[in-house]
């Protein structure tokens, strides 16, 4: 569902961007369940680094996910209060923490490629696409490798 | 459209019912065998079987009805007594049991009929319809649309049959006299050979008027009746006058509870608020809802409850075909069949319950002539019993078998190299007996060896405790062995015990919670004891190893020093928690609450976390981890420890270290001497009560943890005798007026020893060697620690057979 590599054949397809550390990343629309301010999280003692907590989604409990980290981005000043985007999962819903909200775009096949090869492999393998757009470049993640844990 | 939905919900139901009825035949069939002359029970198979045949050919399954119209064919034959219930039939019964349900799983995964040939067992049974005496009653070809049989009237108590054989054409071209309404069989054997007579009515005669209660209404009426009935007749065909009731999704349940436990986490929400408001409305209002939602949730939760009957119902029939398989008798006795638990435990449980009943009829229970020459019954008993217990469900499989033979355990987990020759040595019959829940203890070769018990028996433990039960296992070699499950009666919402660590606050399961002990500032520093680098605390005699929470919660690499560094800071509280057997102290910063949560799991990301069963939302909306018993007793070394230290200076001679110095336990034995006992050698400190030390011949013992232990006094140990006489219960006179005495439990090579102490004072680590040419009888020499002379007392002689016997020269 979320492996974009294979749906393709030239029609577009819409993408949600947001800002991470400087970097435009983008999840298709489809995956994104909801966008959310800064909740309370619960710390989870020896959890992996990339988790920064747990919150309350009306009742669900639901795991937080620090991109930068999963990332691997340099620890430099992000901004504290960090939005959640809610993705739907094969393990149901996981929040994503990003810096900022971005658009809705509409991209298309011709603008897209694979990842550099120089690319760091970990963080390679997070990346579906690479479309080139008129402002930069929009980074499509592969939600369910994102979401995963690290061993 | 609606039509293909409509046929689906009618191979649902049938499906459902057909396995239902299933069931009942096995438990029918089982008690046929004991009671061959039981028409009752013959009819209700007949009733199953016939139900199935009707709706099989309704929905076009027709190899399914072929069958079951073999099945039925035979059965009719035993029902009308013109063939007797035998071994033989009883098989093929069985088998043909089998094949039904094997075709049923075939529709219900694939809605369509598999292609596998059943044609050997459905030989079998027309086999033995034509076989018998001379006269075959086979006036229906198999394959004939469905006949008709209009002989279960609908009125029978039980009648469950949902007769879409109603639907097809006209009277069949055999019907049977009515047998269903429970006549006995004899009288009706002999009036019933007319197969011909188109007419069902029961023949007046008096043999069968009399007993037969139910058909007053004519056969036609009755098929009619039988339709009309077909909507209502719930599942429980087996039980008369078994009240209303409904068929519900399950899953249609789960959501209930989903939302009737968001519903627990909202009123605890509304409640904290009202706790802050004034208004005498809205806290009535809130009360209200607080009333109803309790009694809600209990009703939900009872939804979800099912009879524990569901799942050991089919243990006669494994047991049965097990024990024909193995060449044994067994007999089963169920109790308690009735006692309900949440489905989910339920559906947990059936794989390690299947697990343990085939273990005890394949390796537990012996053959007939082994138990004779056993002075035993040659018919083995495996007892199943399931009941309530202080808020739990204990499941209790017992045989009167062969019992785990220790040795054979012991040799086993040694050469597996689950434990070191030495541990095993150390070890009692009851941890021996334990070793058989170790995750690689189970092998196809065990299965010969060691009784067969263990295997995947670790298996059978993980289950259980996954839905957090214990397991534990009594074995009496020779006797018998008793394996007992206990599972908490539901998962979904359970009491739980909050804690603050820091800021944050942690949930316990009231379920591992055994006690709270608080300690004031001023007890602090005395209560806490070190054994070796582990803090303890003395419960009521027992030491119990603490771990301090913040220290396990403390994120990995966590390079600052220990908690337990600052324990002297204040007041302790000591939350008390057992995990399957081990006990230990978990030291909190705050207790604050008891409260209802609502157990959601947590995600993968925390698989590697074994310290959380789960997460819950607190009154306020926020998230707390709910703290799992057994996670954190891994966490916590507390005996381990010193047992590896035991088992490490044991591998080196005598219980001396070799080098890097040695660790003991510094006790006062009186007149003002010091001794030190070799930490490694140390098992436990306890206190007995005085009148616990009994007689044994010319030595002190007291019966401790299924064991007997001879308690000596130290001080006569190392040649104190004189102010000490000869009894280890004679001490001098302040402590000769203490109800208790101190006693440090020592393990050797063979067996333990009790030391008797006056007091323990402290443990020392690093000590040297003992100093050259100072041993004495009965010690390894003197060390100095302290500016005082501790003498290190040496045990082999008395706990080490064989060993040394003057102890270990220690070389100038």
């Amino acid at each position: 569902m979320s492996d974009v590599s294979q749906v393709g054949d030239g029609s577009t397809r819409s993408v949600c961007t947001f800002m991470v550390g400087g970097l435009c990343l983008g999840i298709e629309v489809s995956t994104m369940r909801e966008v959310l301010r800064a909740q309370t999280l619960t710390r989870v003692p020896r959890a992996p680094r990339e988790v920064r907590g747990l919150m309350n989604l009306r009742g669900q409990i639901v795991t937080a996910v620090d991109l930068a980290a999963r990332l691997r981005l340099p620890r430099g000043e992000r901004p504290a209060a960090a939005m959640n985007v809610i993705v739907q999962t094969q393990d149901g819903p996981v929040s994503l923490l990003v810096d900022e909200i971005g658009d809705v775009v509409e991209v298309g096949a011709p603008e897209a490629e694979p990842p550099p090869a120089n690319l760091m492999p970990e963080v390679r393998e997070l990346i579906s696409q690479v479309y080139k757009l008129r402002d930069g470049l929009l980074l499509l993640l592969n939600v369910e490798k994102t979401v995963m844990a690290e061993g | 459209m609606s039509t293909s939905d409509e046929m689906e919900e009618v191979i649902v139901e049938f499906l459902a019912e057909s396995k239902e009825g299933l069931d009942r035949v096995d438990d029918d069939l089982l008690a046929l065998e004991k009671d061959p002359g039981n028409a009752a029970r013959l009819a209700s198979i007949f009733r199953a079987v016939h139900s199935i045949k009707g709706t099989a050919g309704f929905l076009a399954y027709e190899k399914l009805q072929a069958f079951a119209h073999v099945g039925e064919s035979l059965l009719s034959l035993l029902r009308d007594g013109e063939r007797a219930f035998d071994r033989e039939i009883a098989e093929a019964l069985f088998a043909a049991v089998d094949a039904l349900r094997e075709m049923l799983a075939q529709i219900e995964a694939k809605r369509e009929e598999s292609s596998k040939d059943y044609s050997q067992v459905m030989d079998r049974l027309a086999a033995l319809t034509v076989a018998s005496d001379g006269a075959p009653a086979e006036t229906e070809s198999p394959g004939a649309p469905p006949a008709m049989s209009p002989s279960r009237p609908g009125l029978t108590p039980s009648a469950a049959a949902p007769s879409l054989s109603a639907a097809p054409p006209a009277p069949g071209p055999a019907p049977r006299p009515a047998a269903a309404a429970p006549p006995p069989a004899p009288p009706l054997a002999a009036a019933s050979p007319s197969t011909a007579s188109p007419s069902a009515a029961p023949p007046p005669g008096p043999p069968l008027a009399a007993p037969a209660p139910a058909p007053a209404e004519p056969p036609d009426t009755a098929l009619e009746l039988e339709a009309a009935r077909a909507t209502d007749a719930g599942p429980r065909a087996g039980t008369p006058g078994g009240g209303e009731s409904v068929r519900v999704d399950v899953s249609l349940l789960d959501r209930l509870m989903n939302l009737v436990g968001e519903l627990v986490l909202a009123r605890n929400q509304v409640l904290q608020v009202g706790s802050m408001q004034q208004d005498q409305a809205f806290l009535a209002t809130s009360q209200r809802l607080n009333l109803i939602t309790s009694e809600l949730q209990e009703s939900v939760m009872r939804t979800r409850m099912q009879p524990i009957g569901n799942v050991l119902h089919k243990f006669p029939r494994l047991v049965r075909d097990l024990a024909g398989a193995c060449r044994k008798r067994v007999r089963v006795e169920m109790e308690g069949e009735k006692t309900e638990l949440d489905r989910t435990l339920l559906e947990a449980i059936r794989d390690p319950l299947t697990h343990i009943v085939r273990n005890s009829v394949d390796h537990g229970i012996e053959s007939p002539e082994a138990r004779q020459a056993a002075g035993k019954n040659p018919e083995g008993r495996l007892a199943i019993r399931a009941f309530h217990e202080g808020g739990q469900v204990t499941v209790e499989v017992a045989d009167d078998g062969g019992g785990i033979n220790g040795q054979r355990v012991k040799d086993k987990a040694v050469a597996r190299g689950l434990v070191t020759p030495e541990q095993a040595e150390r070890m009692t019959d009851s941890e021996l007996v334990s070793l058989i829940f170790l995750p690689g203890f189970s092998t196809a070769e065990s299965v010969s060896n060691i009784s067969g018990r263990g295997v995947g028996m670790d298996v059978v433990r993980t289950n259980v405790e996954k839905v957090g039960g214990t397991v534990d296992v009594q074995s009496v070699l020779g006797k018998g062995l008793t394996i007992r499950i206990r599972l908490p009666l539901t998962l979904a919402i359970i009491p739980a015990l909050v804690v603050g660590n820091g800021d944050e606050r942690y949930a316990i399961p009231q379920i591992s919670l055994m006690e709270i002990v608080r300690l004031e500032r001023d007890q602090v520093k005395r209560a806490i004891e070190m054994v070796h680098s582990t803090p303890v605390y003395r419960l009521r005699g027992n030491l119990l190893p603490l771990l301090f929470l913040r220290d396990a919660l403390a994120d990995e690499g966590g390079g600052g020093p220990p908690a337990h560094a600052a324990t002297d800071t204040g007041a302790l509280n000591i939350v008390v928690l057992s995990s399957e057997e081990r006990v230990f102290g978990l030291v909190v910063d705050r207790v604050m609450d008891t409260s209802e949560i609502v157990v959601k799991p947590l995600g993968k990301h925390f698989k590697a976390v074994s310290l959380f069963a789960g997460a819950t939302i607190m009154g306020d909306g926020s998230v707390s981890l709910i703290l799992d018993a057994a996670g954190l007793a891994n966490h916590l070394q507390g005996f381990a420890r010193v047992r590896e230290t035991a088992v490490a200076a044991a591998n080196t001679a005598g219980g001396l270290p070799a080098s890097g110095g040695m660790s003991l336990l510094v006790c006062d034995v009186g007149q003002g001497r010091r001794l030190g006992i070799p930490l490694a050698s140390v098992d436990r400190l306890e206190e007995f009560n005085r009148d616990r030390v009994e007689r044994l011949g010319d030595q002190a013992v007291v019966q401790y943890r299924g064991d007997i232990l001879r308690v000596m006094s130290l001080g006569e140990m190392v040649g104190m005798g004189a102010g000490f006489g000869g009894g280890g219960d004679e001490m001098d006179e302040a402590a000769a007026r203490k109800t208790t005495i101190q006693v440090v439990a020592c393990r050797g090579k063979s067996r333990r020893i009790g030391l008797q102490v006056q007091r323990i004072l402290d443990v020392v680590e690093g000590v040297g060697p003992p100093a050259a040419g100072t041993a004495r009888s009965g010690t390894l020499g003197s060390v100095v620690v302290g500016g005082r002379l501790i003498e290190v007392v040496d045990l082999s002689e008395w706990t080490d057979f064989g060993g040394a016997t003057a102890g270990l020269e220690v070389t100038p």
